[in-house]
């Protein structure tokens, strides 16, 4: 698992910082498209990236720190690869969604605190509804979604993304 | 009242106030003898309307902000209604339910807008539980303490920030109930641009951001009777600590404070406005040296500790340009530990130094490591305004009874020019006194340089001594202060002499003073008025004429920037990295035998193009087939500013490199480190 997170530190490269605040041309009006395509490529905003933007746009880090803390969308910690999104809406809660999103942390070995696994493949999120309340309870793994899910389920959803991590390593 | 008159004019409570050009509504009660309460609204920052205290009814339009609304003729306004009183009690209550209610053991006990307008609200209970979760207080400077805790979310400190200084320390994070007032990324004021100040401070409405207090060391000592503890008082509180006890903004108080501070146990109590007489001399000494080479031009002034650290981490190539010759505050500081200790044959360690000061910067700048020697600093304690005065009421003097007491012999007063030193163009006016007769050989007979007084935040005076015409500037805010150096960069102005001072006024408005007060500007005013009086009615006015400073110069010195002065007066300036932080990883050596490189980013590098650099270097590891060997990083400040942009290879700092030189040094040193780490 080293090898992985060590690229994935790699594969976050400066340079495409430096591409979108060209293509936006530098403009404080923009930061928050800016921002959106930096998470896109970093998959969050780092610290000295967010530091780096805003001497690039002239305006102080804290303003920048504002904006990003201001909208969910944007997250200062690393996430992981792929998104586990555990529905929390009325319909999955009444049929045990709880159970669910336990189950899911257990199988990824999530301590209390933590969202997000030390390997960086995984990060676990409730949302309130995912509209597939006919399939209660759900969850989607990044864009695909999985319905009547119950705790024996979810071992065999994950099991079988931990093996194709492992698979895709491998190459 | 006729016709035409009445047609521009609102009523404020049944009583007809004719408009002539007030902003809002605030403004025309206040011409009714009505003081609306606030919490947001400063005439001098820009109006946020979000506190929502200023709620006025107008007649047809129901409740409006009076800060946020402009006067109409024909308005009627009411400004204590039953609507307007509930929503006021509502609001409060709000602000209470996240504030911390521990008021008697809060700094600003009997000295907080939110404690008084609850009080005068007659707020009685608090509905609503309080806040479970407890932030941490940053402790981190020598001048500040933030309380997340009694923030109320204002934002004065924000604005105070980005409009007076530019800097934008703070700024509103998260949202909702999660929403707080602070630093980037939540780090202490220690971490971040912050150059203390103090303007948040004596904007807060509550006790969220106060002055760091070192009154519990200043008992400490006063009342140690193993201590000769030695005072020196800066110009700018003489005319604002009367205002703790009723008198008026200006009023002279310095022969009170002299002796309100004899009562409290001080030994001695000189007056800063000397060693200001004395940097007026080293200073202009230094400038006509520049002048006669036509070198490290323009000298920008350096009394201003704010200024100096903004200087050391923005303007690297500035450095130079500022005086080398101490602040007042220093330059008596070296003056105690030098040479009144020979004088009362006390030793240094025996001596403690205590400085009067307006400013919460002034704190940071005695902990300098140039101004302590062997573990001692010149200055020990430095204390505000705010700080004396509390000092003064714990000692339960009846201040405005005092007798007033001269200063100390031998440093006795300083004359009129050190004491204008603490209102803006004031050290200018002082150094144009001494450089007048200095550069004529005449004898200035008008002292009074108007051009360089009043508040606008860019002065500009043009003065011929002799056949030299000087260009002067003198500017407030740091906000200013930025758009002057840009125009100065680009060539679109020139100057050979620039006073710098970080609050507007000057010292005047410093973050250590009194706390503002509605009519700030006003008070201001009064302050800088007290001053000039005070010059008037100084016997000597000018520096040279001071008898005290030629005793010193016989005594001690020798002479302007002799090399004892230049031991004892003056100091050096270094650059400094905005931010703290760690190194921006983007390429990754593999093998254990590799060299990594640090490219600087910041914002001097960064302008000098450090960008390209850094393609170009990943470019050559391609080149040379050595990607899995060279680690290469991004950094925020080698502290080289100035011959940027630099680069650092394993622990070596390369300067001003060049894409060809980028080639040359990776060629030369980085592949021969390789080739040697290979072996």
């Amino acid at each position: 698992m080293e090898t992985k997170k060590e690229s994935l530190v790699l594969s976050r490269q400066f340079e495409k910082v430096n591409a979108i605040l060209e293509k936006y041309s530098y403009k404080v009006d923009n930061l928050i498209t800016i921002l959106q395509e930096i998470q896109a490529e970093y998959r969050y905003l780092p610290e000295e990236i967010l530091t780096y933007v805003a001497t690039a746009l002239q305006i102080s880090p804290a303003q920048v720190y504002g904006v990003a803390t201001f909208y969910a969308q944007f997250s200062l910690k690393p996430k992981g690869e792929h998104i586990i999104r555990v529905c929390d809406g009325t319909a999955c809660h009444v049929k045990g969604s709880s159970q669910v999103l336990k189950a899911v942390r257990e199988n990824l070995g999530l301590r209390e605190g933590e969202n997000t696994t030390s390997d960086l493949l995984f990060t676990v999120e409730t949302v309130a509804c995912i509209g597939a309340c006919a399939l209660a309870p759900a969850l989607m793994v990044d864009e695909e979604v999985y319905g009547q899910m119950d705790e024996e389920k979810v071992q065999q959803l994950i099991d079988r993304l931990l093996g194709e991590g492992e698979k895709a390593d491998a190459v | 009242m006729n016709e035409k008159m009445a047609q521009k004019a609102v009523v404020v409570d049944g009583q007809e106030i004719v408009l002539n050009g007030e902003k809002n509504i605030l403004e025309v009660a206040k011409k009714a003898n009505i003081e609306i309460p606030t919490f947001c609204y400063h005439s001098d920052l820009s109006v946020y309307g979000a506190c929502r205290m200023c709620l006025v009814e107008v007649e047809g339009r129901g409740l409006m902000p009076a800060c946020s609304t402009p006067p109409e003729p024909g308005m009627v306004i009411k400004t204590t209604t039953s609507r307007v009183l509930q929503a006021r009690r509502m609001m409060v209550e709000f602000y209470l339910a996240n504030h911390e209610r521990d008021c008697t053991v809060c700094e600003r006990n009997l000295n907080c807008r939110l404690q008084a307008i609850a009080a005068s609200l007659g707020i009685d209970e608090v509905r609503f539980g309080e806040r479970k979760e407890k932030l941490p207080k940053d402790t981190s400077t020598f001048s500040l303490v933030r309380d997340p805790n009694r923030c109320i979310l204002c934002g004065d400190c924000v604005r105070a920030c980005k409009e007076i200084e530019n800097i934008g320390v703070y700024d509103f994070t998260h949202r909702g109930s999660q929403t707080k007032v602070e630093p980037a990324f939540g780090k202490k004021l220690s971490e971040v641009e912050c150059v203390y100040c103090g303007q948040c401070s004596i904007r807060c409405p509550t006790g969220a951001l106060v002055v760091k207090s070192e009154v519990d060391n200043a008992w400490r000592a006063v009342l140690d009777s193993d201590l000769m503890v030695v005072a020196q008082i800066a110009p700018a509180v003489r005319v604002a600590i009367g205002e703790a006890f009723g008198l008026p903004p200006g009023e002279i108080t310095t022969g009170k404070i002299v002796a309100a501070l004899k009562k409290i146990g001080f030994d001695r109590v000189y007056d800063t406005a000397f060693s200001a007489d004395l940097t007026v001399v080293e200073e202009a000494e230094e400038f006509f040296r520049r002048l006669q080479k036509g070198e490290r031009l323009p000298q920008f002034t350096s009394c201003c500790p704010s200024w100096v650290i903004y200087a050391e981490r923005n303007y690297p190539f500035y450095l130079e340009n500022l005086s080398s010759a101490r602040s007042p505050q220093q330059m008596f500081g070296s003056v105690i530990k030098n040479f009144i200790c020979q004088v009362e044959n006390v030793p240094r360690e025996k001596l403690v130094s205590v400085s009067i000061m307006p400013c919460t910067a002034k704190k940071f700048e005695a902990r300098r490591p140039e101004f302590i020697h062997d573990g001692i600093p010149d200055v020990d304690i430095v204390l505000t305004a705010q700080e004396t005065i509390r000092m003064i009421k714990t000692a339960n003097i009846d201040f405005r009874e005092l007798e007033p007491l001269p200063f100390d012999v031998p440093l006795g007063a300083g004359s009129g020019a050190g004491v204008i030193f603490g209102v803006t163009g004031g050290v200018t006016e002082a150094v144009l006194r001494y450089a007048y007769e200095r550069l004529t050989g005449q004898e200035l007979q008008e002292v009074e340089f108007k051009g360089v007084r009043g508040m606008e935040s860019v002065k500009e005076a043009e003065i011929n001594f002799g056949e030299r015409r000087v260009k002067v500037a003198i500017v407030h805010g740091l906000a200013m202060l930025q758009r002057l150096v840009q125009d100065m960069r680009r060539g679109e102005r020139y100057y050979d002499f620039v006073e710098v001072m970080n609050c507007p006024g000057g010292c005047i408005g410093g973050g250590g003073m009194p706390l503002e007060y509605p009519d700030y500007q006003e008070v201001l005013r009064r302050r800088a008025e007290g001053l000039y009086n005070a010059d008037r009615l100084s016997v000597v006015r000018k520096a040279q004429d001071n008898p005290s400073i030629k005793f010193l110069y016989e005594k001690w010195l020798q002479e302007a920037n002799s090399e004892v002065a230049e031991h004892h007066l003056h100091t050096h300036y270094y650059s400094r990295r905005r931010i703290s932080d760690e190194v921006i990883r983007i390429q990754e050596a593999k093998s254990a035998q590799k060299v990594d490189i640090a490219v600087c980013v910041g914002t001097s590098c960064y302008l000098k193009g450090s960008y390209d650099l850094l393609q170009e270097l990943l470019e050559l590891t391609k080149e040379y087939g050595v990607e899995d060997r060279v680690s290469v990083g991004a950094t925020f400040c080698l502290e080289h500013c100035t011959e940027g942009p630099n680069i650092r290879i394993n622990e070596e700092v390369f300067s001003g490199v060049s894409k060809d030189k980028l080639r040359q040094i990776f060629e030369e040193v980085v592949l021969s480190k390789l080739v040697a780490e290979a072996h």
